[in-house]
């Protein structure tokens, strides 16, 4: 079953009610207990970079989500945040990320040129899929999301960039490693294009 | 490409729905989860929600009606009205809204920005600025408390400091302006957007996807933002929610920034 992972951070409840107008089965985990019948995880976050990682070591899923994803191969999806923390480390803060995907999370504004960027990156921009990336199946020529952050990933290996975005620069806004998956906006909140997302998902 | 953001503004009153006319005389329009459940099925860009009587009263932020709204809501909603205290905004957002809007508290205590960004991080905070012309000047003094109280401090230096104080956005609203669907102050969303460096929204005098454009074409890739326009239909304000298409949206977005 689809498998929410509930550490504190993020709108649980929308990606819930996604699920349940698609009629696909849902559920929300709090325990390592709770994570062991979950066929794909979702991973939300919102929120400072350090403050995620703190409750997410803090919750006791840690270790029970680092065998289910690495070893049981496990597909999951990090959202906002909870994409960030799936990179090595940021600028943001000082706490080791997941290392799931390898990078870094770069502010906009340490970019050269990008100084005076409007921050938050907020609203619906843009984005374009760069291979065949099941997640965006049937958005190839238009996808559209909402994004609400500051903080943008920077992959290691370009292989690893599944979409880009443009503000203020050409940026990663979805990854993908094996079964690790990671976007930057809000499919939660992103209407026809979000649902779509989030049903191409459970059917991986 | 980032998009403008075209976002619907509903005021509620005794748990209903209203719209008001220069702050003043709110008329019912109805019941907002079904105008949250008709902006989802328009697809809105986003959605801003104030209770125009918490503040006023004195009252707790109505959070059962809250939740009930965040669960309907199925676009990015913003919430805003009675907010004092870090712990307030954070149940709001623990509820599934993905941005706080305060005023009157944060224009008593600015410090109050400060601590709710760290608690919620500054990318859901967002401060509104009620804002009415002072006579014989251009200046245009910040109001509180449903546009009864004056701090008598201008709506642009007020801006300044809470993008200082930690604000993740900005949302002017033009008191004289209000409910009368005659057109943005355009000037003042100009000299706004040069004084901060986070995102505006601009509110007040929408009454036509022409005033929005103008707003767009002035101020590129802002939020505006609108009441009566969206839930008015003709000149007898005959009530009827309304957003426009995405065919419609995109000749708005796409001429206005080419003339910007």
């Amino acid at each position: 079953m689809i498998t929410i992972i509930d550490y504190g951070l993020g709108n649980i409840q929308a990606f819930v009610n996604v699920y349940k107008r698609l009629h696909i089965p849902v559920t929300v985990a709090r325990s390592a207990q709770e994570l062991l019948g979950a066929s794909k995880l979702i991973l939300p976050g919102v929120g400072a970079f350090d403050h995620a990682m703190g409750r997410l070591n803090a919750s006791g899923m840690r270790e029970t989500l680092d065998e289910l994803v690495l070893v049981k191969k496990v597909p999951v999806v990090g959202i906002c945040v909870g994409m960030q923390i799936l990179a090595n480390s940021s600028d943001e803060g000082s706490l080791p990320g997941l290392g799931w995907v390898p990078g870094r999370v770069r502010h906009f504004r340490s970019v050269p040129g990008l100084e005076r960027l409007a921050l938050p990156h907020m609203g619906w921009n843009d984005v374009e899929p760069l291979h065949l990336n099941p997640l965006f199946k049937g958005f190839e020529e238009d996808a559209r999301f909402y994004f609400l952050h500051s903080f943008y990933f920077e992959c290691s290996q370009e292989s690893h960039v599944a979409a880009r975005a443009s503000y203020g620069l050409d940026f990663s806004c979805a990854v993908a490693v094996d079964n690790v998956y990671g976007v930057q906006f809000h499919p939660e909140k992103s209407h026809h294009f979000g649902v779509g997302l989030l049903k191409n998902f459970a059917e991986l | 490409m980032l998009r403008p953001r075209i976002i619907p503004c509903l005021l509620i009153q005794d748990s209903g729905l209203v719209k008001t006319v220069r702050f003043k005389d709110p008329k019912y329009v109805g019941d907002p989860i079904n105008a949250v459940k008709i902006f989802n099925e328009k697809e809105a860009d986003e959605l801003i929600v104030v209770d125009i009587d918490a503040t006023v009263n004195g009252r707790e932020p109505n959070y059962k009606q809250i939740a009930h709204l965040a669960a309907e809501c199925r676009m990015p909603l913003c919430y805003g009205g009675g907010i004092r205290t870090p712990e307030q905004a954070k149940r709001i957002i623990a509820s599934g809204v993905e941005k706080v809007a305060i005023s009157a508290a944060a224009l008593e205590d600015p410090q109050l920005i400060t601590r709710i960004a760290e608690e919620i991080g500054r990318q859901s905070v967002v401060v509104v600025l009620d804002h009415k012309k002072r006579l014989l000047s251009k200046q245009h003094d910040v109001w509180t408390h449903n546009g009864t109280r004056n701090t008598k401090r201008n709506v642009l230096d007020v801006a300044a400091e809470v993008e200082k104080r930690g604000a993740g956005e900005i949302v002017i609203n033009s008191i004289d302006n209000d409910g009368r669907m005659k057109g943005y102050d355009i000037d003042l969303a100009m000299e706004l957007r040069k004084a901060v460096s986070i995102p505006v929204t601009i509110l007040g005098g929408g009454g036509s996807l022409e005033h929005m454009g103008e707003v767009i074409s002035v101020c590129g890739v802002v939020g505006v933002a609108a009441g009566s326009f969206f839930v008015f239909k003709g000149p007898y304000r005959a009530v009827l929610i309304s957003y426009p298409s995405a065919a419609q949206k995109d000749t708005l977005i796409f001429s206005a920034l080419k003339s910007h």
